[in-house]
């Protein structure tokens, strides 16, 4: 078949063919054709199978509207299922395929579910499909599983790239039809910024369909001067192929723009979709409005469409579904497109319910006539029609055009909360009420249908809409233009159908409708879910009126009284790619990197995400094949002579000022005014509920200059805490804050060794002799030569251990130093496994104990908070219920049996109760292989834990099958005196 | 939405974390003789209503300024924005 | 001197430069940087003093001021100092002595990485990459925003070159950010 169908004219480029293929066949378009044009040209009206019933299904618009001609377009990984045809912009070497049936579309098995309609209403997976219990997981999902859904995915990732875009404008214009062009050169004229974003691929709205003529041009060419107009202007961006699907606060609007979607293929690095976040500071919405069809007895074979989309076939695309065709309207507009067909040589009858109507032109009106029926499975082939008389006249024909109206397209004036109302002139909902700050409507989408009233409208929205904004705007011309009145009489549903399809996507039927009032899910709300109108991916959008129609007649209610649902974004379906943007695989988040990564990578470290950082988790040597062998081994070293560890992830925090000290006593529970320079001190972070919320250190530098260390996990959030205290709370103090967490790279060492490898680095003119500079010392001192750095003399680890500083840059430099310099030493570098398990030995809490349900008291630092100052939750700790007698305390556990684990997560029990949770004596916090104790080891709280020092428990975990004693010993298995670190 | 921070002008509330209710300045004197009780209403009560809400932002992507958002819970319309640190001092508090 | 080698935000030993379109990226590490920030009592003799030493005044709100050495806003009473690295490495010392008393002075030099874009077009850049109107900011401006999660410092000298500071330890992850901008847009 090649173009069997097609007419004289349209906005196709006959110089431009494209080949395509469909279901395999192979077929030939033009440039400007959509797939769904170019398979009507070809004589194609079956492109698809509907949900549940498989009944075969051809386009029913030519729009975004579409709710049966969805495809699955493309091959490979870039395949995407439910494409709308009438909106896929045909491109050389297009491959299509049509989809839910099978084994193909002309002979679809599924099909059998039409003859099961009685027992496939609405609500029928409510009632079916409970017994046997077991059948659901095992027979009823897979097989639902399996009927679900319309395309099918290629399971591939997604080959393309999408972006993400945030555009500022002074007037947003929503739809590039009459009104919209209009109001976009009004203001632009004004000299406002301009954006006008139309979702089809060529501007102008329904212009593009028309026939009728605006000033001295045909209704297509005015677009097209405007549009030309338009983007001569420097201060109007012009956005097609772009939807702008929601409404959101502020005058923020979701766009979304089709760049590659049109071409044969994506170019690499360039995105297919952008979704553009537009600040707006006014909006106009000229959206137009959308054709609503009639509801009669097998009103959904192939070749059946909406009136209007029938005539943009013909004018925009020249083509024609069939060459003798029939219209059911009940409005004038319905006319129009059997005048437009019949100039184009195609044979037209129209059967109008209105009693009084007449023809317009050169065909036959069939006044107060109804479509009763039709018939022609794969594709229409003729129509039954009940005359006034009541007499029955077959139409051989091969398309029929359904016209019951126009409603505005009021979808985004509803984004946020906002409901329209029924308007009796037009017999639709119009907007109405709230909407959106800054939005204003113009045109068809206001319920003004009128070509020149549409004008009129667009302009008079510009010309409010630039002067609220402070521009002077100028009146333009509105050139000359017709206004055809549609002249409505509300016909909704033919009655006594019993096969009349209101929801053609999810297969709804009339019958539904009113099963659905029969059960009394007669709200609007239960009426969409019970029978799933509107649900489908076109959102109801030339289905929802009928339905409320219908369930106003069985209600005996009129329509506003049934109501509507409430619409919400996306106006049209977007991809789950777009919404992502960049932010997919690797670049989900960014990655911060230790000054120390180059070279630990060279050393062959094995990495651990902490937030957002990567860290060294260990660093296998050559021989070594499970990570065990590697701690173990960084563990003893570091122990026994020296290791190096990058901690520049802690959270540093410089603060500085007149109230420091005061501030530090403030968001602290320990005190620190009388810390002297010089010195660290260990700080414990409250909540302001009492609960423990951060530890780290604060090293005085100075009167007025701390030098404050979080845990690597609360860096940003213990940040934000502290100026929630200083610009909320004390106001008044005289402190600031900076993060410095980035500017230093600072290592760890630590172990016998740590001293004598660090006077190695650290110039000769600083003593670090333990007299000079003792445990918990600090200071600025230079290294290498006089590098700027600074000394910590804190340990994680119990052993002898520093913390030095130096700026980031040189911190590469560094720690190629430190091991050189450690070589004579057998100096070792740890990583983040090996720093735990040393501070698990050493019985330092960390983040596992501060787990957000813990207190001072648990941790056994009760009387770390002061009571002679206020603080951070110094209050709320001293509450009773944070106080029992019998409150968990921090202890260590051993395995009696030495070879058993003490997993983490387990809970305790005392010997001879009750495995349940009343009788729970606390759980395992942290737990790990201590290779210089040569057993399993753990941190837990347990229920007084610290007087029952030696009592044997009994550890379980009943999901995972734990049962064994432990023995309740002191948290702190190495150095309990601390001579190391004091060494 | 959009904040119109006081010292920057209109941003976008990415750009800020939320925190909640402003009365969170009204920090209860821990001297007080019935300072347990202060405090347990300070963190635990809150009006929570439907309609205007002064409520507490931080702008951690900007400049890091804590302020006082007046909002509409109902419209999210937002009526007032000050330096937080404005509103604390106007009302009481100090060091 | 020290003998210690510096490396660069993205771990080289040099900064990088290169082009894209109309574009040209370049990694800048010579920039020595100091947070200053006023005390309660800093009154203007003290402020005067600091103008002095810089050779600028303190800016106004997201502004930035002066050339050998510049200062930007970074937020309320507090600035980003700025000079070159060779020079000025210990800049953040000079400036606490100087101002003793008055201002809280904090290194910075080595918490940001910073990447100059030069060339036509930037705002089209931008467009893909902040909230902010980086098209309507007069020259002069330093902006605080977010560009991809990351909390940066824009600061558009003009429409010809502005320059994105983030932190140092994502720099791989801002230029690939800025990197994937650049290509989809030219």
């Amino acid at each position: 078949m090649t173009n069997s169908n097609r007419l004289s004219g349209g906005q196709i480029d006959r110089t431009k063919p494209l080949n395509f293929q469909f279901d395999g066949k192979s077929f030939q378009g033009y440039q400007g054709d959509t797939l769904a044009s170019a398979l009507l040209a070809n004589g194609v009206r079956l492109m698809g199978r509907s949900f549940k019933y498989h009944r075969p299904r051809g386009p029913m618009t030519a729009g975004s509207e579409e709710p049966n001609a969805i495809v699955e377009l493309r091959t490979g990984a870039a395949q995407e299922p439910n494409t709308r045809a009438t909106t896929a912009e045909l491109f050389d070497g297009l491959v299509a395929k049509s989809q839910n049936r099978w084994p193909s579309l002309a002979f679809d098995a599924m099909a059998i579910n039409d003859r099961l309609s009685n027992f496939l209403t609405a609500g029928f997976y409510y009632k079916t499909f409970m017994w046997p219990a077991a059948f659901w997981e095992k027979v009823y999902e897979p097989i639902i599983r399996k009927a679900a859904g319309l395309g099918t995915l290629s399971h591939d990732p997604d080959p393309d790239c999408y972006d993400k875009g945030f555009l500022h404008c002074d007037i947003l214009v929503i739809g590039a039809g009459p009104a919209g062009l209009i109001a976009a050169r009004t203001a632009a004229r004004a000299g406002a910024q301009v954006i006008l974003a139309d979702e089809d691929f060529r501007m102008g709205g329904r212009l593009n369909a028309e026939t009728f003529g605006i000033g001295d041009l045909g209704a297509p060419d005015w677009a097209a001067q405007q549009v030309a107009e338009l983007a001569s202007l420097p201060n109007v961006r012009l956005m097609t192929r772009t939807t702008v699907m929601g409404a959101y606060d502020h005058g923020i609007y979701g766009l979304v723009e089709r760049i590659t979607d049109h071409l044969p293929q994506s170019p690499a690095v360039k995105p297919r979709q952008i979704l553009w976040r537009v600040y707006s500071k006014r909006a106009i919405l000229a959206a137009g409005a959308t054709e609503r069809p009639i509801v009669f007895e097998n009103n959904d074979r192939p070749g059946i469409m909406l009136a209007g989309s029938l005539r943009t076939y013909a004018n925009r695309w020249a083509v024609t579904p069939a060459h003798q065709v029939a219209v059911f309207t009940n409005n004038d507009d319905g006319h129009r497109t059997a005048i437009d067909l019949i100039t184009r040589g195609v044979t037209a009858t129209v059967i109008d319910t209105r009693m009084d109507a007449k023809s317009l032109g050169d065909y036959e009106t069939l006044a107060g006539g109804v479509v009763s029926d039709t018939a022609g499975r794969l594709g229409l082939t003729s129509v039954q029609v009940t005359l006034a008389n009541g007499a029955q006249r077959s139409l051989s024909v091969g398309a029929l055009g359904v016209s019951g109206g126009w409603n505005p397209n009021v979808h985004l004036t509803c984004h946020q909360r906002g409901r329209p109302a029924w308007d009796d002139r037009i017999h639709a909902f119009a907007p109405a009420g709230t909407l959106p700050a800054g939005m204003s409507v113009a045109g068809a989408a206001n319920g003004v249908f009128g070509t020149h009233d549409a004008l009129q409208s667009g302009h008079a929205a510009a010309i409010e809409a630039a002067a609220s904004l402070g521009f002077a705007p100028q009146s333009i011309d509105i050139p000359d233009t017709r206004d055809a009145p549609v002249n409505l009489t509300p016909f909704w549903h033919v009655a006594g159908a019993k096969r009349a399809w209101v929801d053609q996507q999810n297969d709804v039927t009339a019958k539904d409708i009113k099963l659905a009032h029969q059960e009394n899910f007669a709200s609007v709300e239960h009426l969409k879910r019970y029978t799933t109108l509107g649900m489908a991916t076109d959102q109801g959008k030339t289905s929802n009126i009928a339905g409320l129609a219908i369930m106003a007649e069985v209600a005996g209610k009129s329509i506003p009284e049934v109501g509507t649902t409430m619409f919400r974004p996306p106006y049209t379906p977007v991809a789950l790619g777009a919404l992502a943007g960049r932010s997919r695989d690797q670049d989900f988040r960014p990655t911060r990197k230790t000054p120390s990564h180059r070279w630990a990578s060279e050393q062959g470290a094995v990495f651990v995400e902490v937030g957002l950082w990567l860290r060294a988790q260990y660093f296998p040597k050559p021989g070594e094949t499970h990570w065990r062998q590697s701690v173990d081994r960084e563990v003893l070293q570091t122990r026994k002579s020296v290791g190096i560890c990058d901690v520049t992830t802690l959270g540093k925090i410089d603060v500085q000022g007149r109230d420091a000290a005061e501030f530090l006593n403030k968001i602290y529970a320990n005190g620190f005014a009388k810390l002297p320079v010089g010195k660290t001190r260990y700080g414990l972070m409250l909540r302001e509920d009492g609960i423990a919320m951060d530890d780290g250190t604060a090293a005085r530098f100075a009167d007025d200059h701390f030098v404050v260390t979080t845990t690597t996990a609360n860096a940003v959030s213990v940040y934000r805490h502290m100026e929630f205290v200083r610009q909320c709370l004390c106001p008044d103090m005289d402190v600031h804050l900076i993060s410095t967490t980035e500017a230093w790279a600072q290592y760890s060492v630590a172990g016998p060794n740590a001293r004598k490898l660090l006077q190695k680095i650290v110039d000769p003119e600083f003593d670090i002799s333990n007299d000079a500079f003792p445990y918990m010392a600090c200071g600025d001192i230079t290294v290498c030569g006089g590098l700027r750095a600074r000394l910590f003399r804190i340990s994680f680890s119990g052993e002898l251990a520093y913390e030095i500083a130096v700026p980031t840059r040189y911190g590469d430099a560094l720690i190629r130093r430190l091991l050189d310099a450690g070589q004579e030493f057998d100096a070792v570098v740890y990583g983040t496994e090996a720093l735990g398990v040393m501070r698990i030995e050493k019985g330092h809490a960390a983040g596992n104990e501060l787990n957000g349900t813990t207190t001072a008291l648990n941790l056994g630092m009760g009387r770390m908070v002061s009571t002679k100052k206020d603080s951070i939750g110094a209050t709320l700790s001293t509450r009773d219920g944070l106080n029992d007698p019998n409150a968990l305390k921090l202890v260590g556990l051993r395995p009696v049996d030495r070879t058993k684990p003490v997993p983490a997560g387990s809970h305790i029990m005392t010997k001879g109760d009750p495995v349940d949770a009343a009788h729970d004596q606390g759980y395992v916090t942290s737990a790990c292989y201590s290779p210089n104790l040569g057993h399993h080891i753990a941190l837990a709280f347990v229920k007084s834990g610290d007087t029952r020092l030696g009592e044997v428990v009994r550890l379980v975990s009943p999901l995972t099958g734990v049962d064994h004693d432990v023995e309740i010993v002191s948290a702190h298995f190495i150095d309990p005196e601390g001579d190391r670190l004091r060494a | 939405m959009i904040i119109i921070h006081p010292l920057l002008g209109p941003r976008d509330s990415s750009e800020f974390i939320y925190k909640g209710d402003a009365a969170l300045i009204n920090r209860p004197d821990w001297q007080a003789s019935d300072a347990l009780d202060q405090f347990i209403d300070y963190g635990y009560l809150r009006d929570n209503p439907a309609g205007l809400h002064r409520e507490l932002w931080y702008h951690e992507q900007g400049d890091r300024s804590w302020l006082v958002v007046t909002r509409d819970t109902t419209t999210h319309e937002i009526t007032q924005v000050e330096l937080a640190r404005d509103v604390a001092r106007r009302q009481g508090r100090s060091t | 001197m020290p003998d210690l080698a510096p490396i660069t935000p993205l771990g080289n030993a040099h900064p990088i430069t290169e082009t894209y379109g109309p574009v040209t990226l370049s990694e800048v590490v010579d920039r020595a940087l100091a947070s200053v920030a006023a005390r309660l009592d800093t009154g203007p003799d003290a402020m005067d003093n600091l103008a002095k030493y810089l050779g600028t005044p303190l800016p106004d709100v997201e502004q930035i001021s002066g050339t050998t050495q510049q200062a930007f806003w970074i937020g309320p009473d507090q600035w980003m100092i700025t000079a070159d690295f060779a020079t000025h490495e210990t800049l953040a010392t000079d400036l606490a002595q100087r101002t003793q008393g008055h201002f809280n002075v904090t290194e910075q030099t080595d918490a940001w990485c910073r990447f100059d874009l030069t060339g036509g077009q930037l705002a089209d850049v931008f467009e893909r990459l902040c909230p902010v109107n980086i098209r309507a900011k007069s020259n002069g401006t330093a902006v605080r925003t977010t560009i991809d999660h990351l909390g940066c410092s824009v600061l558009i000298f003009d429409q010809r070159h502005i320059a994105v500071m983030g932190p140092r330890s994502a720099a791989a992850s801002l230029h690939h950010t800025l990197v994937t901008a650049l290509r989809s847009v030219f």
